[in-house]
C-alpha cells in the first residue's frame, strides 16, 4: 500500500518534470527541471528495490551529466546571464506525434500478457551485483572501459581549438579569389596543422 | 504497482522526451530530451530485473547510464563544435551536407 502511494508521487513528479523539460522557455530552467526527472527516477528505482542503481544514478546523473550540460549551455552563450532562450517550433505536431507513439506503447503493454504479475523478487544486493558484474559480464565491462576511453579522446579531439570552425565559415564566406593572401614563406602548404598545434 | 503500470510510465517518460526531440530547436534542449528517453528505457530495464528476477536488467542498466554519459560527452563537444562553426546552437544551422 505504502509501496503503491510512493510510487504514484514519484510517477507524478517524474511526468510533471519532464514535461517541464520539453516545455520550459529557459534552457537553463530545462536543465534543471531534468535534474528532478533524474531524481524521481532514483527514488523509483529505490522503490523496486534498486538501492545500488539509485545512488548511482543520483552521483552519475544528477551530478554529472547536469553540471555538463549546464556547462554545455553556459560555454554556447555569448551575452550573460541566465536568459537563455530555448526556442521551439512545431508544437501540435510534435504533441500529436508524441500522444500517438503513447497510444501504440499502451495498446502493446495492454495487449502483452503477464505483465500484472506482483511476484515480488528479494531485492538485488550490491554484493550480487558486484559478482555478476566482474564474473559474468567481464568482457561488456572491459569493452565498456575501452569505449569510454575512445569517447574521453574523442570528445577531446572534437572540442580542441582547431580550425574547423573556420573552415566550415569559410565555406560559407563570399571569398573573391584576389584577396586570398599567399603563404608566408617560413609555413610550408602541409604542415599547417602542425604549426597551429605548436603555436 | 505491478510490471504494467511501471511500463506505463516509461512509455509517458518516453513519449515527453519524443514531443521534446521533435519541437525543440536548440542542440542542448534535444539532447535534455534524448536524456529523456535514454532514461525510460533504463526504467524499463530495472523494472522487469524486479519483477521477473534476476541481476541481468540491473546490469543492463548500468552499461545503459556509462553509455548514456559517453554520448552527452560526445554530444556537448560536437555543441561546442556548432556554437564555433556558427556563434549559436540551433540545429537548422548546420546544414552544410544540403550544398
Amino acid at each position: 500500500m505504502i509501496q503503491s502511494i510512493g510510487f504514484g508521487l514519484v510517477a507524478l513528479c517524474m511526468l510533471a518534470t519532464a514535461i517541464m523539460v520539453v516545455r520550459s522557455d529557459n534552457l537553463i530552467r530545462a536543465t534543471l527541471w531534468l535534474g528532478g526527472t533524474l531524481l524521481a527516477t532514483a527514488g523509483l528505482y529505490a522503490i523496486v528495490g534498486a538501492s545500488f542503481l539509485a545512488s548511482v544514478q543520483v552521483l552519475l546523473y544528477v551530478g554529472g551529466v547536469m553540471t555538463l550540460m549546464i556547462f554545455g549551455v553556459m560555454i554556447t552563450r555569448r551575452h550573460e546571464g541566465l536568459d537563455v532562450p530555448a526556442e521551439s517550433t512545431g508544437g501540435v505536431r510534435g504533441a500529436i506525434a508524441a500522444v500517438l507513439l503513447f497510444v501504440v506503447l499502451a495498446a502493446a503493454i495492454d495487449k502483452t500478457e503477464g505483465l500484472d504479475v506482483l511476484r515480488v523478487t528479494p531485492p538485488t544486493t550490491t554484493a550480487e551485483l558486484g559478482r555478476a558484474l566482474l564474473v559474468e559480464h567481464v568482457f561488456a565491462f572491459e569493452v565498456l572501459s575501452l569505449l569510454l576511453l575512445g569517447t574521453i579522446i574523442g570528445a577531446i579531439v572534437l572540442a580542441r581549438k582547431r580550425d574547423l570552425g573556420a573552415a566550415v565559415r569559410a565555406l560559407h564566406a563570399p571569398r573573391p579569389a584576389a584577396e586570398i593572401p599567399a603563404p608566408p614563406p617560413s609555413a610550408s602548404g602541409d604542415d599547417d596543422a602542425s604549426s597551429k598545434v605548436a603555436a | 504497482m505491478t510490471l504494467s503500470h511501471v511500463l506505463l510510465l516509461a512509455s509517458a517518460l518516453f513519449s515527453v522526451g519524443v514531443y521534446g526531440l521533435l519541437t525543440r530547436r536548440q542542440v542542448v534542449a534535444i539532447l535534455l530530451s534524448v536524456e529523456l528517453m535514454a532514461n525510460a528505457a533504463n526504467l524499463v530495464f530495472v523494472a522487469m530485473s524486479r519483477f521477473r528476477g534476476g541481476v541481468s536488467g540491473q546490469i543492463f542498466a548500468i552499461f545503459a547510464l556509462a553509455l548514456t554519459v559517453a554520448e552527452v560527452a560526445v554530444g556537448l563537444a560536437l555543441v561546442i563544435l556548432l556554437y564555433r562553426a556558427h556563434s549559436d546552437t540551433r540545429v537548422d544551422l548546420a546544414s552544410e551536407l544540403k550544398q
